[in-house]
């Protein structure tokens, strides 16, 4: 069922995540596929749901806060602490979900923007969270008892187990009735509703799925910084994932990948520069809405005239 | 002395007082927002870079040609009209067909343009701005110091947010503005320059946003970053007012002021939360805003 | 927004492994000193660029005047005031690009993590910019030494001065995030210990815009005293609407707990006046302070020297000399050799670093001219009094550090 092109692209990048850390940083490396696994996740809520969420930054920062937490205060065994954080994402996910769907397009944008900025304000304060400190010096711990994770290999092949495995999620997910489903509703929604469809739960359901997935790019990134901080809950970051989605291409299954990696490199070459990593980063949002609404993948996709 | 909630009631007038104060700030800085949404339906997350600027100017206007404050409030928010209309022009124009969403990316892209240009040439200590000599000092009001410039503030607000509002909802020219955006084609065959229309009213919200940021000049500290930490309250205000509605803004600035205020008082740490639990409280039980109408 | 440097360098350098082994002599021939400092936000005015600048000074200073055959380098990065950034950073550095020795590191939240970091890695930390005292306490590490000022400093040299001149009434803003409750919390303590009361306090949002309410909250509390526990925009927001509120003229006095000679600056004297704080330099102090400034100057835009860019030229003076005495570059073995050698430069005068990192120097309590008072371009405060070096920081046994 997988298009051949897509199957194509999903090798290759599985082989550059597997042999580019020979020649590149692997903890940069290890940062992109965090990232990416968070723009893939917050791209099947807008590429796909058709709902554009201004306030993702709260599922990255809180699942990194909880599972920061269960590491380092709980002793939590690593495999567990992920999921600790990826289980409060997801909760958080319900909650403020189920507060949100009602409202569409702005409306929706700016709810999930408040919601995350009440989120970023209560952990500024709390006192588990350290505030401006953040939670420092997390323990990275031995995975299922045996791998020890402080080793970096032994990191980078978990990360790169991880981020495959949510990346194939997404994809099953979006090839899948339900994601038919989805593409129905953002298409036409007033048609899907009158075919019968329970088009909230349905929306529900995928803004389920991507805070969830989200949660796990979080929790994964606390453990390989070993480090969680409010940087991860303000709301630069949510724009931050719009930016480096819609630069890959939204709407597209490969686009948050190649959009995530983009900006994050982008990031490491102006760091020098200091203030105009911030103006590079509006020049690219400013061309991609006037010129580049495809993106980078969806113009290769469209140039190709295959699905990617 | 008689207290409420263990506050002295001087205090607490005092208080409410200034909450008042901040309410027309925050009126006067939706309303840019809530003109531009209203007739517009465009986003403009650039309002509070916008903001900036129009409190740079003033600077640069006090420090290079040694025009004061009374001169800058007349001619920055002109010169940043002209501006906005530029952006309109140039960019915004394009984006009318597609979706809302689209005009919310580009004026936040566009923000963290104009505020990270700013930043890279000023640095981030801030201008010092000098309040001008005739508002300078205050009186003893008895339960409280208020200064001069404060309650200039209130007095300005309400007169332009009133006229803006009696400006669009009462007068042929606000009326045109408003059939326009809900049937453009219809007003363009009555022969009616929608495009101008639209254009001008863009450039009116910059210039509105930018009148504020000279307001805040002599009293704020001027800095590339005060507009960012801003646009959110800011939207917040709108949200809740109701995205349409220009009285709806200029209520709940007012009165979302006084609610902060308050809060400042008796729970200070929140005071930065209360506003973002009323948005969401109000998109649950009325998600077009307490004034505003589902479009 | 994260931050890395130079791909490019990772690329070609492809080690990724930790750092070898230590060895008596100067790993790869190079002196590699990285500056981390904000350079584009909050406090770049404080550390950022000066920093830079002050770094290199020191290297050429050093290198003239003892004539020694080391060969240094200096990079710089950005770590924007976030801990995330700040450590990938100090990773990259000490992995890949072979950075023998970080300095400055304005944000305590980010100097933590890099002091943890560098321990780990065994490699070296000459701390200017960050104000926490817990780098010398529960965050000591024998691979860091923490220059120019800390919590307890401000707290003790402010707080004690102003309490002793018969401020003994206080109110304190503080902004509502772990520094601003340590700052309250250590100028608390003084005040209450010297026979002075606290007669209330309010916390602020970090941030906060405006600060009326919480002004007239202080002002009613009429205490002589109001002492602002917050830092950069909020400290400058918070004085120049305390100069609206006429509270200085009401007979109320500020007290800054942490502020440098940049926010003077932007905050114009007309505004500052009166403002009493404590420092660790001063550019106009002395003849030699004046000539250092006068080289600096030129080389930073016209913006002239702050305590923090004073800290990282002493300190990067030091760890040379420690460098060419102990003949290594193995951050810990430097450390111990700074520790073991007296301290002594144009700036901060002759002082020592102590067994738990605190490097010991004269602090000053100053307070801001009047418009009239000021003669030339940063012409700002006048000096009220200086206290000793053994006297200025916190006493080592208090400190909770184990080392």
């Amino acid at each position: 069922m997988m298009p051949r092109s897509q199957k194509t692209a999903l090798w290759a990048t599985a082989a550059f995540f597997l042999l580019a850390p020979l020649v590149v940083y692997p903890v940069f490396l290890m940062k992109a596929m965090c990232f990416a696994l968070f723009a893939c996740a917050f791209n099947l809520l807008i590429g796909f749901g058709g709902l554009l969420s201004f306030g993702h930054a709260m599922f990255l920062g809180t699942a990194g806060y909880a599972s920061a937490h269960a590491a380092k205060a709980w002793g939590f065994a690593p495999e567990f602490a992920i999921l600790f954080g990826t289980v409060c994402a997801a909760l958080l996910g319900l909650v403020t979900g189920l507060i949100a769907i009602r409202r569409q397009g702005i409306y929706f944008a700016m709810t999930t923007l408040a919601l995350a900025q009440m989120i970023y304000f209560y952990y500024l304060q709390a006192p588990f969270t350290g505030g401006e400190d953040g939670i420092q010096a997390v323990p990275r711990g031995t995975l299922i008892g045996f791998i020890d994770l402080s080793g970096i290999w032994a990191m980078y092949g978990t990360v790169f187990v991880i981020f495959m495995a949510g990346f194939l999620l997404i994809y099953r997910a979006i090839h899948s009735p339900f994601g038919q489903v989805l593409k129905a509703i953002r298409e036409n929604e007033p048609r899907a509703l009158s075919l019968g469809y329970d088009v909230n739960r349905y929306k529900l359901l995928a803004y389920l799925l991507s805070a969830t997935l989200a949660g796990l790019a979080g929790a994964t990134k606390a453990l390989v910084f070993q480090l969680a901080s409010l940087t991860d809950v303000h709301w630069s970051m949510s724009g931050e994932v719009v930016l480096m989605t819609l630069l890959g291409g939204l709407g597209t299954v490969f686009g948050p990948v190649v959009g995530a990696f983009i900006i994050i490199t982008m990031e490491n070459y102006l760091a020098q520069l200091g203030a105009w990593v911030t103006i590079a980063q509006g020049a690219i949002f400013v061309v991609c809405v006037l010129t580049f609404r495809r993106g980078a993948v969806g113009e290769l996709g469209h140039w190709l005239k295959k699905p990617l | 002395m008689t207290e409420i909630f263990g506050v002295p009631t001087q205090a607490l007038f005092g208080q409410l007082l200034i909450g008042l104060i901040n309410g027309s700030f925050y009126a006067l800085l939706s309303l840019g927002l809530a003109v531009i949404f209203g007739l517009l339906n465009i986003i403009n997350f650039t309002h509070g870079a916008q903001y900036m600027m129009g409190a740079f100017l003033a600077y640069i206007l006090a420090s290079k040609t040694g025009l004061g404050y009374w001169w800058s409030l007349a001619v920055v928010p002109v010169a940043m009209g002209a501006f906005g209309v530029a952006i309109e022009r140039s960019m915004l124009k394009q984006l009318y067909k597609l979706d809302h969403l689209y005009g919310l990316l580009l004026t936040f892209g566009l923000a963290l343009v104009i505020q990270g240009l700013f930043r890279n040439e000023y640095g981030t200590s801030g201008l010092p701005y000098s309040m001008p000599a005739e508002l300078a000092g205050g009186h003893n009001l008895g339960f409280m110091f208020l200064p001069n410039y404060r309650a200039w503030v209130i007095v300005a607000s309400l007169v332009i947010c009133l006229g803006t509002w009696f400006v669009i909802e009462k007068t042929k020219l606000g009326s045109y503005l408003r059939a326009a955006t809900e049937n453009p084609a219809l007003v363009q065959a009555f022969g009616i320059n929608v495009p101008r229309m639209i254009t001008l009213t863009y450039g009116f919200g910059v210039a509105l946003a930018a009148l504020a940021g000279v307001m805040a000049a002599p009293i704020y500290q001027v800095s590339p970053q005060m507009g960012a930490d801003l646009i959110i309250v800011v939207f917040a205000v709108v949200v809740i007012g109701g995205m349409g509605s220009i009285m709806g803004s200029i209520l709940t600035g007012f009165g979302l002021g006084i609610i902060e205020g308050l809060t400042k008082v008796f729970y200070p740490e929140a005071s930065n939360t209360v506003i973002f639990v009323i948005m969401a409280v109000v998109l649950m039980i009325r998600p077009a805003g307490l004034f505003g109408a589902q479009k | 927004m994260k931050l890395k440097r130079t791909l490019i360098a990772a690329t070609i350098a492809a080690t990724f492994a930790m750092a070898g082994a230590a060895s008596a002599q100067v790993s790869d021939g190079v002196v590699k000193l990285g500056v981390l400092s904000d350079m584009s936000s909050l406090y770049a005015d404080i550390g950022g660029p000066g920093s830079v600048v002050a770094a290199k000074m020191a290297v050429e200073d050093y290198l003239k005047a003892s004539k020694s055959s080391l060969k240094v380098e200096i990079v710089s990065a950005d770590h924007q005031n976030k801990p995330d950034v700040g450590s990938q950073i100090a990773n990259q550095w000490y992995d890949v690009d072979k950075v023998d020795a970080i300095v400055d590191v304005p944000t305590s939240s980010v100097a933590l993590a890099v002091a943890e970091i560098t321990k780990k890695k065994g490699k070296a930390f000459l701390i200017s910019g960050a104000a926490s005292s817990d780098l010398t306490g529960k965050a000591c590490s024998p691979n860091s030494v923490h220059w120019t000022y800390d919590t307890w400093m401000l707290a003790n040299g402010t707080g004690s001065a102003i309490v002793k001149t018969g401020g003994d009434t206080w109110f304190f803003l503080t902004a509502d995030y772990a520094f601003g409750l340590a700052l309250e919390r250590d100028t608390e303590a003084v005040v209450t210990k010297l026979g002075g009361k606290v007669l209330g306090k309010v916390r602020h949002p970090l941030n906060a815009q405006d600060f009326s309410s919480f002004l007239l909250q202080a002002q009613a509390s009429k205490a002589k005293i109001i002492g602002l526990a917050n830092a950069g925009g909020d400290t400058i927001n918070s004085i120049k609407q305390a100069s609206e509120f006429g509270i200085v003229k009401g007979g109320q006095s500020l007290a800054g707990m942490l502020v440098f000679l940049s926010d003077i600056h932007g905050l114009g004297l007309e505004k500052a006046q009166g403002l009493i704080f404590t420092e660790t330099f001063y550019w106009d102090l002395n003849d030699q302070t004046r000539a250092w400034t006068k080289r600096f100057v030129v080389n930073s835009k016209g913006k002239y020297p702050t305590m923090v860019q004073a800290g990282v030229y002493s300190a990067v003076l030091h760890y040379l000399k420690a460098v060419d005495t102990a003949k290594t570059d193995d951050g810990t073995r430097v450390v111990a050799q700074m520790k073991a050698i007296p301290t002594d430069d144009i700036l901060f005068g002759k002082g020592s670093i102590r067994k738990d990192g605190r490097a010991l120097h004269p602090a000053y309590l100053v307070e801001v001219k009047k418009p009239s008072e000021s003669k030339g371009p940063y012409d700002y405060y006048k000096i009220r009094a200086t206290i000793p070096a053994d006297q200025a920081f916190r006493p080592e046994k208090d400190g909770g550090c184990n080392l």
